[in-house]
């Protein structure tokens, strides 16, 4: 989606000359309205996680994120984003491969299926998996008998991320993918590349910032993730417990300064996400 | 040329490895997640085994409970669980962990329902614990098997009021007064909320000589001063104390107690009706989950232990009335002594009283039409 758009405009910006011709105090009056919105809705905020946090003080913001129930609730998060941004990457690059570069039937149905997390709320993402797997759904009898945990353990809030994650990275690609078309391959097939080589070599080299715009989002999302998890967690403390959950329940338990300073950990993940993708970027641009 | 070409290909080769990577790390990290579990619990257990063996010479392996319970019992069991595992060592020369989940009621007893695995279930009311019984989960009869109803500690419904009671709130007849704004959560998702409606519910009948629809007429009217319904306990108390929003909130004794701690006594004063009903929090073995594990003993343990000198101490502390008699004397002062009628003696059993109250069509719908 918008993975594309930055980047275009990039170019065109620095070949064109300027594209609009109204009076200056427009300019700025856009530009201010512009900011103003920015810093009443994310600024802000953003500052007000980060006084709140340390409002108590040094020691209790240390002390909150030292917490071992935080700490695990940190290691958890982190292993569910390890897991689910490069399955869902694999998956679409799959799906956008096989979308925008082969002909077949049934290519409608199977967008709207990409598309379907998107359009359906968190909490039914994870209710599917309760019905699926819980005691009392179809599979439940079977993988208690066999004592294998999936809901209320660690591989069901994986499920639950990789459902509400699954469109981003094919949603970033398909559009991006479909502009460019099929010739490259073609010529690279008429040169006599195979599959991999093409993918590798052409496909691949085309698509890397689109593709890496997509995991950065899946990644986000996976890490923030709070709908589909409540569902399928348990709330077991130190154990099924991810970064935005123990952040609820912190909450809730009065420790205000303790929750926002979890709340900023939360934060500094995101940050770092956007720097890596920053940083690629500069690096990509020079 | 030449070189714009060299760095593509570095480029290529470099997102490449970077894929690569990934992937043999979201490996590694699928291995640990699903193993890193046992492999922990493994090596903690030599450990631990190794250094209980070295104390108490028994070769007892370190055991896990989850208890799941609901949402204001988080202190109580955070410093319960500490005792209840120093006491265990001594007595049996085991390491016991016991894990918490917290939560509403109502939600918790589906979870447990839906598969996860609670040794006991330490719920705000029976109704809750019915629920299980009946999935096959908890033998039947499981409210006689620890004394009391198998509930050790009691609380009851009070008020929470802002400080110096602005609006002069001393008993139930005066929430429906003027324009008092009352906040309840929601009685259908809520287990204090229940307890809340029939402590209403049961002043009234007092007040009307046991006439069922006059009491009826009052709650209707009290839900009326209700303007927003939060689906579980903490949530209100949290719309009341943080947001400021309403009059007085309506709230378990140990949380109200745990509010005025929290946030200073100098915000909110309780206030005590002249009349409420006791609030039984019960708790329950899940025989089945115990059976399967093999945790049935310390289980068992866990829940009788809550009776002790030692784990009624602790609930008073945490502002839960204890049941036991010398416990009882030794808090007298901090649990006022108000006239507290019981479920059983006016409304019966819970699966009568969700019936009759709470079921879909059943009086709490007839009477609450939101927005009214």
């Amino acid at each position: 989606m918008a993975g594309t758009v930055p980047m275009t405009s990039v170019q065109t910006s620095a070949q064109a000359s300027p594209a609009t011709t109204e009076a200056a105090w427009v300019k700025w009056l856009l530009i201010a309205a512009a900011g103003l919105a920015l810093l009443w809705l994310i600024v802000l905020p953003l500052l007000i996680v980060i006084t709140e946090a340390l409002k108590k003080g040094w020691d209790v913001y240390v002390a909150a994120l030292a917490d071992p129930d935080a700490l695990s609730a940190l290691k958890l998060t982190l292993i569910v984003a390890l897991v689910t941004v490069p399955l869902n990457t694999v998956f679409g690059i799959a799906a956008a491969w096989a979308i925008t570069k082969f002909k077949f039937r049934g290519k409608g149905a199977l967008i709207t299926l990409i598309d379907l997390p998107f359009a359906v709320s968190p909490v039914i993402g994870g209710l599917i998996f309760v019905l699926v797997f819980g005691a009392n759904g179809w599979f439940g009898p079977w993988l208690s008998d066999h004592d294998i945990k999936i809901i209320y353990a660690v591989p069901g809030i994986i499920l639950a991320t990789l459902f509400v994650t699954f469109p981003f990275v094919a949603r970033e690609l398909i559009p991006l993918m479909e502009d460019q078309g099929t010739q490259e391959e073609e010529a690279a097939v008429t040169l006599g590349a195979r599959g991999w080589h093409v993918f590798t070599r052409v496909t691949l080299p085309n698509i890397k910032w689109g593709l890496l715009y997509g995991m950065i989002l899946c990644n986000a999302r996976a890490m923030g993730e709070f709908g589909a998890v409540s569902v399928v967690s348990g709330h077991i403390r130190g154990q099924t417990n991810t970064l935005p959950l123990h952040v609820e329940i912190l909450y809730n338990e009065y420790q205000f300064s303790a929750s926002f300073a979890v709340a900023s950990l939360l934060l500094l993940l995101a940050l770092v996400t956007l720097l890596i993708k920053s940083w690629l970027s500069w690096k990509n641009a020079h | 040329m030449v070189h714009v070409w060299g760095r593509k290909q570095i480029v290529r080769r470099g997102l490449s490895t970077g894929l690569a990577l990934l992937l043999t790390a979201a490996l590694a990290a699928c291995g640990n997640g699903s193993g890193s579990g046992s492999t922990d619990k493994e090596a903690g257990g030599t450990a631990e085994g190794k250094s209980t063996e070295a104390q108490a010479g028994s070769s007892a392996k370190p055991v896990e409970l989850l208890n799941v319970s609901y949402d204001p019992t988080r202190e109580l069991y955070e410093n319960y669980n500490k005792a209840f595992a120093a006491y265990w060592e001594k007595e049996k020369g085991q390491q016991v962990t016991i894990k918490q989940s917290h939560g509403g009621s109502g939600a918790q007893s589906r979870s447990v329902i839906d598969g996860l695995e609670a040794d006991v279930v330490t719920l705000a009311l029976g109704y809750d614990i019915d629920a299980i019984q009946k999935k096959g989960l908890i033998n039947e009869g499981w409210e006689s098997k620890f004394e009391h109803n198998s509930t050790p500690y009691s609380s009851t419904i009070v008020f929470l009021v802002k400080k110096g009671n602005p609006k002069n709130i001393k008993d139930w007849g005066d929430l429906i007064k003027g324009d008092v704004e009352v906040i309840t959560p929601n009685p259908k998702t809520s287990g204090g909320a229940r307890w809340n409606y029939l402590a209403a519910w049961g002043y009234a009948l007092k007040q009307n000589n046991n006439d069922e629809a006059k009491a009826q007429e009052f709650v209707k009217e009290l839900f009326k001063h209700v303007p927003v319904l939060d689906t579980g306990a903490r949530g209100a108390t949290t719309t009341f104390v943080e947001r400021g929003i309403g009059d007085v909130l309506l709230a378990w004794e140990n949380e109200a107690m745990l509010s005025v701690k929290e946030l200073g006594p100098d915000k909110f004063d309780i206030v005590y009706p002249s009349v409420s009903i006791l609030a039984e929090p019960p708790v329950a073995v899940v025989d089945k989950v115990v059976d399967k594990r093999g945790t049935r003993e310390v289980a068992e343990a866990y829940l009788k232990y809550l009776y002790s000198e030692e784990g009624q101490t602790i609930a008073a502390e945490n502002f839960y009335r204890p049941t036991l008699e010398s416990v009882k004397e030794k808090y007298k002062d901090k649990f006022q002594d108000i006239s507290l009628f019981t479920l059983q003696d006016v409304f019966g059993t819970w699966d009568e009283t969700q019936q009759k109250h709470f079921s879909d069509g059943g009086i709490f719908d007839q009477i609450y039409t939101p927005g009214s």
